[in-house]
C-alpha cells in the first residue's frame, strides 16, 4: 500500500467555485473557467501515490501550483475536491481535532522562509511542535536537544533565530519538523532561499539524513537540478497540472512534453545519466570457442567495427579483440582468437554515470562494455559516440564524423 | 427638522431608566478600583514613591529621565499638588487599565473577523473624533458627579489606540509564521497566546502608550465633571483667571506626562538586532 495517495486533487481559488469544479467536469480550460466565472483553477486533478520511505519531488515553476499542492496534504489550504489518503485514511474528511492530530504526528512541514519564531531560542522553536502537544517541558527539550544534534545545530541551543544566517535558520527549520517525528516531512521550497553554496551544502545533508531515517518526504522546488538530485521520483506540474511522473532518469531520458524536456535541455546530464540508459543492447560479440579466427572477422566485416568485445559462451565479459591483432593470428595460422583477447579492459555497470565513465573515453575509439556487477556478463556496449555526445552536452542532430573526431581529441 | 439630537437625548434616557442597576454595579466597581490605586499611591510618604518612579525611570531609559522625575516629581511636591497628582494619576492609570481590559481584546476579534474589523473601525473614529466634551454628559447621567464618570469619558476617549494597536499589532505577524504555527497542529488559543499576541506585544506596547497619553488629555476636561486632581487646579485657574495657578497644574500635568511617556514607550518596539 501507499503511503499517501492523492487522488483526483482539485484547487479552485475563488468565489463560485461549485460552477468552476463542474465546468472543469465539462473539460473546459483553464482560460474559459477563469473568464466564465472568475475563478483560478490552482490544482487541476492531481492524483498520485507516494510509497513509504519515498523522496518524492514536486517540481514547477511559480503559479504552476506546487505550493498549493503541498497545503493541500495538510490542509492548510483546503482542496476544493478529491482526496488525500494517508494510512489510508482520507485526510480530507477529517474533523478539525483530528487534523490537528494529523499535523502534530504525522506530518510536518519545513517552509522556505523558515516560519520560525524571532522571540524564541533556537532550543524553544525546535521544541515548538511538542510544546504544541502538551509534552512537558524537560522531556520536549531533551528530544529538542537530540534533534538539534541530528542536524549540526548543537551549540546554539539559547541564540535567538534571528542571529542566525539563513542556512542556519532553516536547519532549526528542518530540526522543529523532524522533532515531531513525523512520518511525512512536507517541504515547501526548503533551499531555495539559500545562497547556492549553502543550498548544495544542505541538499547533501538531507541526503545523508534520509539514509539514515528513510521518511517519507515530498518536497516542492522549482529547480530541477534540485529536484534530480534529491529525488526518488519528480512529479512535473504546469499550470496546476501534473504532467509528467518518473525517476530523474525516466525525466531527462524521455521528457513527456516540450515543456519538460525544455526543462532537461539546462540540467547538468553527465551526473545523472546512466550507462543503462545510454547502452546498446545485445552487440555484435566474438565469442570465445565458438567463433574462431574467421567467424570474428566476418562479424567484424558484417558491422564495419574495427574491434569487438570477446565473451565466454556463458556470455562473461573476457575482454577486447582488436581487427589487427586477429588477422596477425589469421597469418599465423591459428583458429582460436584466445590469444588476441585484450584483458584489463576497465568495464562499467548498468548504474554507473556518464561522469563516472569519462576516464574510459579511449583514443582508439573503443565501446565500453557494461556488465553485470554480479555476474560479469557482457549486458551491452556503449559507444564513444554516445559517451562523447552526453559529455559534451552537443546535439545529436549535429554530429558528424569530423565532430566526433574534434570532441574526442578535446577530450584526451 | 431633523431631531437626532432628540432621539439620542431619548436613548440615553431609556438606557438611564433600564440599566440603573448594571450603571450602578459598574459604577462601584470602577469607583473601588480608582480609590484603591489612589490609596496605594497615597499611603507611602511621598519621597517612597518618587523614589520608586525614579528607579523604574533609571532602570527602563537611564540617568537622564531618572533626574527629570526627581526634579519634576518633588518640584510638583514643593508646589503643594502632591495628592492632586496621585488623585490623577491614579485615575489616568485606572482608565487606561480598564480601557487595555476592553481595547485589547476587541483588537485581537478586529484582527479575526473581518467583518468585526469593518464594523469596530468606524466607532473607533466616532470615538476620536467626537469632541471629548460631549462623553460628559451621559457620563453625568448614568454615573453622576465624581470620579467614576470621570473614568469613564476617560476610558472612551482612551480606548481607540489600544484596539487599533492590537488589531495592527496582530495582523503584522508573518503570514509564514501564522502558516508554520497551524501546520504544527496549533489550536486557534495556542497559535493566540503562544505566537500572535507575544510577536505583537511590541505593537500592543506602543498602544499601552498612546492609551495612557489620551488618558492624561482627558485631566481637565473629566475635571468639569468633579473627577477632581490636577485639572481641577488647571479649571479653577481658568474659570478664576488665576494666570499663575493654570499654569502650576498645567507644569504638574506636563511632568507627569513626561514620566509616563517615557517609561511607557521604553516597552514599546525595538530596535531589531538582526534586520
Amino acid at each position: 500500500m501507499s503511503k499517501l495517495k492523492i487522488e483526483d486533487l482539485t484547487l479552485i481559488f475563488g468565489k463560485e467555485k461549485e460552477e468552476a469544479l463542474s465546468l472543469l467536469k465539462q473539460g473546459k480550460s483553464k482560460a474559459e473557467i477563469l473568464k466564465k466565472t472568475g475563478c483560478t483553477v490552482a490544482v487541476k486533478n492531481a492524483s498520485f501515490n507516494i510509497e513509504q520511505g519515498e523522496f518524492f519531488v514536486i517540481m514547477g515553476l511559480s503559479g504552476s501550483g506546487k505550493s498549493s499542492l503541498l497545503r493541500c496534504l495538510n490542509r492548510l489550504i483546503e482542496p476544493t475536491s478529491g482526496k488525500v489518503i494517508l494510512n489510508q485514511r482520507n485526510i480530507t474528511s477529517l474533523g478539525e481535532k483530528e487534523l490537528q492530530a494529523v499535523r502534530r504526528k504525522e506530518m510536518a512541514m519545513v517552509f522556505q522562509n523558515f516560519g520560525l519564531l524571532p522571540h524564541r531560542t533556537v532550543l524553544e522553536n525546535v521544541a515548538f511542535g511538542l510544546e504544541l502537544q502538551d509534552i512537558p517541558q524537560k522531556e520536549r527539550e531533551e528530544k529538542a536537544k537530540a534533534v538539534i544534534d541530528l542536524v549540526s545545530l548543537k551549540g546554539y541551543e539559547n541564540q535567538h533565530t534571528g542571529e542566525l544566517s539563513g542556512g542556519m535558520q532553516q536547519r532549526v527549520g528542518l530540526a522543529r519538523a523532524l522533532a515531531n517525528d513525523p512520518e511525512i516531512l512536507l517541504m515547501d521550497e526548503a533551499f531555495s532561499a539559500l545562497d547556492p553554496l549553502i543550498r548544495t551544502q544542505m541538499q547533501d545533508e538531507l541526503i545523508d539524513l534520509q539514509e539514515k531515517m528513510h521518511r517519507t518526504i515530498v518536497f516542492i522546488t522549482h529547480d530541477l537540478d534540485e529536484a534530480i538530485r534529491l529525488g526518488d521520483r519528480i512529479a512535473i506540474m504546469k499550470d496546476g497540472e501534473v504532467i509528467q511522473i518518473g525517476t530523474p532518469e525516466d525525466i531527462l531520458t524521455n521528457p513527456a512534453t516540450d515543456y519538460v524536456s525544455s526543462f532537461v535541455e539546462k540540467v547538468d546530464r553527465k551526473s545523472i545519466i546512466t550507462a543503462a540508459s545510454l547502452m546498446f543492447e545485445k552487440p555484435t560479440v566474438a565469442i570465445l570457442r565458438k567463433d574462431g579466427v574467421e567467424g570474428s572477422l566476418r562479424k567484424m566485416r558484417s558491422s564495419g567495427l574495427t574491434s569487438l568485445p570477446a565473451v565466454s559462451v556463458d556470455k562473461h565479459f573476457l575482454g577486447f579483440v582488436y581487427l589487427k591483432d586477429i588477422l596477425e593470428l589469421k597469418a599465423k595460422g591459428e583458429h582460436t582468437i584466445e590469444k588476441a583477447i585484450i584483458k584489463d579492459i576497465p568495464v562499467a555497470y548498468p548504474e554507473t554515470t556518464v561522469e563516472q565513465m569519462l576516464p574510459f573515453i579511449a583514443e582508439n575509439g573503443r565501446a565500453v562494455p557494461i556488465v553485470d556487477i554480479e555476474t560479469n556478463k557482457l549486458i551491452g556496449i556503449v559507444a564513444q559516440t554516445s559517451l562523447l555526445i552526453e559529455t559534451t552536452g552537443a546535439s545529436w542532430e549535429n554530429v558528424t564524423g569530423n565532430t566526433i573526431d574534434n570532441l574526442q581529441k578535446e577530450i584526451i | 427638522m431633523i431631531h437626532i439630537g432628540t432621539y439620542i437625548e431619548q436613548f440615553i434616557n431609556w438606557l438611564t431608566l433600564h440599566f440603573a442597576a448594571l450603571f450602578h454595579v459598574i459604577k462601584v466597581l470602577v469607583e473601588s478600583i480608582v480609590n484603591s490605586v489612589e490609596w496605594i499611591l497615597m499611603f507611602p510618604p511621598f519621597y517612597v514613591i518618587i523614589a520608586l518612579v525614579a528607579f523604574l525611570a533609571w532602570k527602563r531609559t537611564g540617568w537622564g529621565l531618572m533626574l527629570f522625575t526627581l526634579l519634576g516629581l518633588t518640584l510638583i511636591w514643593g508646589m503643594g499638588y502632591w495628592a492632586q497628582t496621585m488623585a490623577t494619576l491614579a485615575l489616568i492609570l485606572s482608565a487606561a487599565f480598564i480601557a487595555l481590559l476592553m481595547g485589547v481584546p476587541l483588537g485581537i476579534w478586529a484582527a479575526k473577523t473581518p467583518l468585526a474589523g469593518k464594523l469596530i473601525r468606524p466607532v473607533l473614529d466616532l470615538m476620536q473624533t467626537m469632541p471629548a466634551f460631549v462623553y460628559l454628559i451621559p457620563a453625568v447621567l448614568f454615573f453622576g458627579l465624581g470620579k467614576v464618570p470621570g473614568a469613564f469619558a476617560t476610558v472612551i476617549f482612551a480606548m481607540p489606540p489600544a484596539v487599533r494597536l492590537t488589531t495592527l499589532g496582530i495582523s503584522q505577524v508573518p503570514k509564514d509564521i501564522v502558516e508554520a504555527t497551524r501546520s504544527f497542529g496549533a489550536t486557534p488559543r495556542q497559535l493566540l497566546f503562544k505566537v500572535e499576541l507575544p510577536l505583537a506585544l511590541p505593537t500592543i506596547l506602543a498602544g499601552v502608550n498612546q492609551t495612557i497619553m489620551m488618558a492624561l488629555s482627558m485631566v481637565v476636561i473629566s475635571a468639569m465633571i468633579a473627577a477632581g486632581g490636577l485639572g481641577e487646579v488647571v479649571l479653577k485657574g481658568i474659570t478664576q483667571l488665576k494666570i499663575g495657578l493654570g499654569f502650576e497644574g498645567g507644569i504638574a500635568v506636563v511632568i507627569l506626562a513626561v514620566i509616563l511617556d517615557r517609561i511607557t514607550q521604553s516597552f514599546g518596539p525595538k530596535k531589531k538586532i538582526n534586520a
